[in-house]
């Protein structure tokens, strides 16, 4: 295990550990106080979005102290793995350029109104020259973000939207300097400038939003516990994370978590619920000699597992690598503000050349012929075009965040909107993914039975226990006492409820998930466990046809399994799909001219998730899938796929008004600088105005997601 | 005219002093965290003497 404590210069250490766990400001004094409540800890400091803590000690401590003194006040902790650590944000680097583009624009535009408000001569002058100063390096630093971009793409032979910016900045900024150092009547500082922070104003909105659904996802990540304990020789348990496990090791496994690493049973007898790496939904039962996989989950009883391979040599290896594979429809995506500055820049860059040529010819002189060039060059300057994209995606985003679906860019947003077609995986997506009690059953039990059965149920971490508590409080049960509870692995939870043998044990039958609740003295009821539809799944797909998304069932399962399903959602249906070929089925559609939506939560859905033109998954999928997906969504509800689908249609339609707007506004703008009438007053109005315009539009997808 | 020697100086410095001010709270780490800065102010500091 690597050493995660990192040396200060003052001689104190700091260890920086994840608590997912947290959420408001009382989890922050209670983790806080918490930690310096420890002997050895001089300081500790929460970063609430990253759900982190970072904790000054005395260089000697180990982390699994500052883990147990946490854990002792409810709050699973666990070592920062730097592979998962949050990638470093978008937004900050360009809170500075931003800020300068601001402080400059404002001075600059109160010179310029000086200037048009009849300032003549060395005043005028003067003011000129401040601008200047103030102006060139604010531009210089400010349009660094373009410039290196724009570069970037040229240095490719390609074009994007930065290059007719960063050309209009630069020609303009010359133009102005030279008419400063002549004593000419008009600079266009304040229109560059203005033009600047307006873009920079649209980009640091994109990334901030981009950044808060990272976040949203990165927590998300952190809270499976990539590792395992680890049984020594002397019978000592050490938690071990999941790169470190080598084979050989044993891990012990407890009823409810996940494998880490693939591996052989050397005791204990349990069953194993691989519904996310193959989507099988029955689960398997596995005794000491049989194999196990890194990422099922152990359902009944803890056993001990040698690894046999981790790492390189595991099954979600050979899926990782298939997913490396796929992705090529998503990187060769063009963003829509690109193909619209596709056209866009050589129209602008012709029209400059042709007021150039034209007023050369009718005898203007060089001069003045530039002058109008270049005026024209920073009238067509995509502000307004800079803003139509980011600011719809961004109003669009947090409206669907509000609603719990975190879509991770922009250009999810774009590809979600074109999808006709959609794959839906089964266990997991279509249906809950978890075993949940029969309802028939919970209605015949008596109030106080129920009350019982709760009340023993809570006492253990065993999963169908827990889909009991979760289905009984959802009923409003309250639980009953209980005396001297006592829970045996793998055999149940028995206890007294007043004075009368109650237990929740293993049937004695066993077919299929189910539990016995014993009242003595009474007959026993048996709850069968089952995998269920999502509650809304129904009016989900319907709502999808609606939107003319033909869906299909895609699924690892067994075909009896997925067949049921089937007839309970009337769908067709395509089963027993290994990973490989779910990528092959969905290269098949695409190749028809589809574009293809994938909803999928498992290991094996992966490849098929990034294959997809755009991909859903639920907040309850593996690492894995919600990796892979473009937009995870939380709850039980699977009426989050046509919100956002319908949501991101509904953007692109704003987006697609905003750029009409935008054209709309050049289309009045243009002759008049191609006349020679614009001057920097009238320049920096309508850029502006048009701003202003196309940013009111797209606040109209404040209820996008509805 | 001699107002403006006067009054042009006093805005870009006032103007400047945001800026630097900008500057310095995001080098030392002020927009790290704005989540946990919004939720800080509610931390009851005096909380566990009382009752």
């Amino acid at each position: 295990m690597t050493e995660p404590a990192r040396q200060l210069a003052d001689g104190a250490a700091e260890t920086v550990l994840i608590v997912p766990g947290m959420h408001c400001a009382g989890c922050m004094a209670k983790v806080e106080r918490g930690l310096v409540a420890v002997p050895g800890v001089s300081g500790a400091r929460v970063n609430l979005t990253a759900r982190q803590v970072a904790v000054r000690h005395e260089p000697g401590m180990g982390p699994l102290a500052l883990i147990e003194a946490l854990g002792a006040i409810g709050f699973p902790a666990q070592p920062r793995n730097d592979d998962i650590a949050p990638p470093p944000s978008a937004a900050r680097p360009l809170l500075a350029p931003l800020a300068v583009a601001g402080f400059a624009a404002m001075n600059v535009m109160l010179l310029s109104v000086s200037i048009w408000s009849g300032a003549t001569g060395a005043t005028r002058e003067l003011f000129h020259w401040l601008s200047a100063l103030i102006g060139v390096p604010a531009i210089l630093y400010a349009g660094r973000v373009f410039f290196a971009s724009a570069w970037s793409v040229l240095k490719h032979g390609r074009t994007n939207m930065d290059v007719p910016i960063s050309i209009g900045v630069l020609l303009a900024t010359t133009l102005s300097l030279y008419e400063t150092f002549t004593g000419g009547a008009d600079a266009w500082f304040d229109g560059t400038l203005m033009l600047l922070l307006f873009l920079l104003a649209g980009r640091t909105l994109d990334a901030a939003m981009r950044d808060k659904a990272r976040a949203g996802v990165d927590a998300l990540l952190r809270q499976a516990a990539p590792g395992a304990l680890v049984v020594g020789k002397n019978g000592t348990v050490e938690w071990i994370a999941a790169r470190d496990l080598v084979p050989g090791l044993v891990m012990r496994v407890a009823a409810g978590e996940r494998l880490a690493a693939d591996g052989e049973i050397t005791s204990g007898t349990s069953r194993f619920d691989n519904s996310l790496l193959t989507g099988e939904s029955a689960p398997v039962a596995a005794t000491a000699g049989d194999p196990v996989h890194a990422g099922t989950l152990n359902l009944e009883a803890p056993v001990d597992v040698k690894v046999t391979a981790a790492g390189q040599g595991t099954t979600l290896a050979e899926i990782a690598r298939l997913m490396g594979a796929a992705g090529q429809v998503r990187s060769r995506y063009v963003r829509i503000a690109d193909r619209a500055s596709r056209l866009y820049a050589p129209a602008v860059h012709t029209l400059a050349a042709l007021s150039f040529a034209g007023w050369m010819l009718a005898g203007a002189g060089l001069h003045q012929s530039l002058v109008i060039a270049i005026a024209v060059l920073i009238i067509t300057c995509p502000c307004a075009l800079g803003l139509a994209v980011p600011v719809a995606q961004v109003v669009a985003c947090g409206a669907l965040m509000r609603s719990g679906i975190m879509v991770k860019d922009g250009s999810a947003l774009e590809r979600l909107a074109k999808v006709d077609r959609a794959l839906l995986d089964k266990t997991g997506t279509l249906t809950m993914g978890r075993p949940l009690p029969d309802p028939a059953v919970l209605d015949g039990l008596g109030a106080d039975e129920a009350g019982v059965a709760l009340a023993l149920a809570s006492h253990s971490r065993h999963p169908l226990s827990r889909a009991l508590v979760e289905a009984l409080t959802a009923r409003g049960i309250a639980a009953a006492e209980l005396a001297e509870v006592e829970e045996e692995a793998g055999q149940g939870v028995r206890g007294l409820w007043n004075g009368t043998a109650v237990a929740l044990r293993r049937p004695h039958l066993a077919a299929g998930m189910a539990t016995t609740l014993d009242i003595a003295g009474r007959a026993a009821w048996l709850i069968p466990f089952a995998d269920r539809l999502r509650p809304d799944a129904a009016e989900a797909l319907a709502e999808l046809g609606k939107l003319g998304v033909t869906a299909s069932i895609l699924s690892g399962d067994n075909a009896a399994a997925v067949a049921e399903t089937a007839r309970a959602t009337g769908l067709t249906a395509q089963a027993a799909a290994a990973p490989a070929e779910k990528q092959d089925a969905i290269a098949r559609l695409q190749q028809a001219g589809y574009t293809v939506l994938m909803a999928g939560d498992g290991l094996n859905d992966g490849p098929a998730l990034s294959a997809a033109n755009a991909s859903v998954a639920p907040g309850s999928a593996s690492d894995v899938g919600r990796q892979a997906a473009d937009c995870v969504f939380l709850g039980d509800s699977l009426l989050a796929i046509p919100r956002v689908v319908r949501a991101s249609r509904r953007t692109i339609a704003v987006v697609k008004e905003n750029f009409a707007l935008a054209i709309g506004y050049n289309v009045l703008a243009v002759p008049l600088a191609m006349a020679g009438r614009v001057t920097p007053l009238i320049a920096a109005a309508a850029m502006s105005i048009s701003s202003v315009i196309v940013i009111a539009n797209s606040l109209r997808l404040v209820r996008a997601a509805r | 005219m001699t107002g403006l020697a006067v009054l042009i100086p006093i805005a870009l410095g006032m103007g400047l002093f945001g800026l630097a001010a900008f500057f310095w709270a995001l080098r030392s780490g002020q927009f790290d965290d704005c989540e946990g800065a919004a939720a800080r102010i509610l931390i009851d500091e005096e909380g566990d003497t009382l009752p």
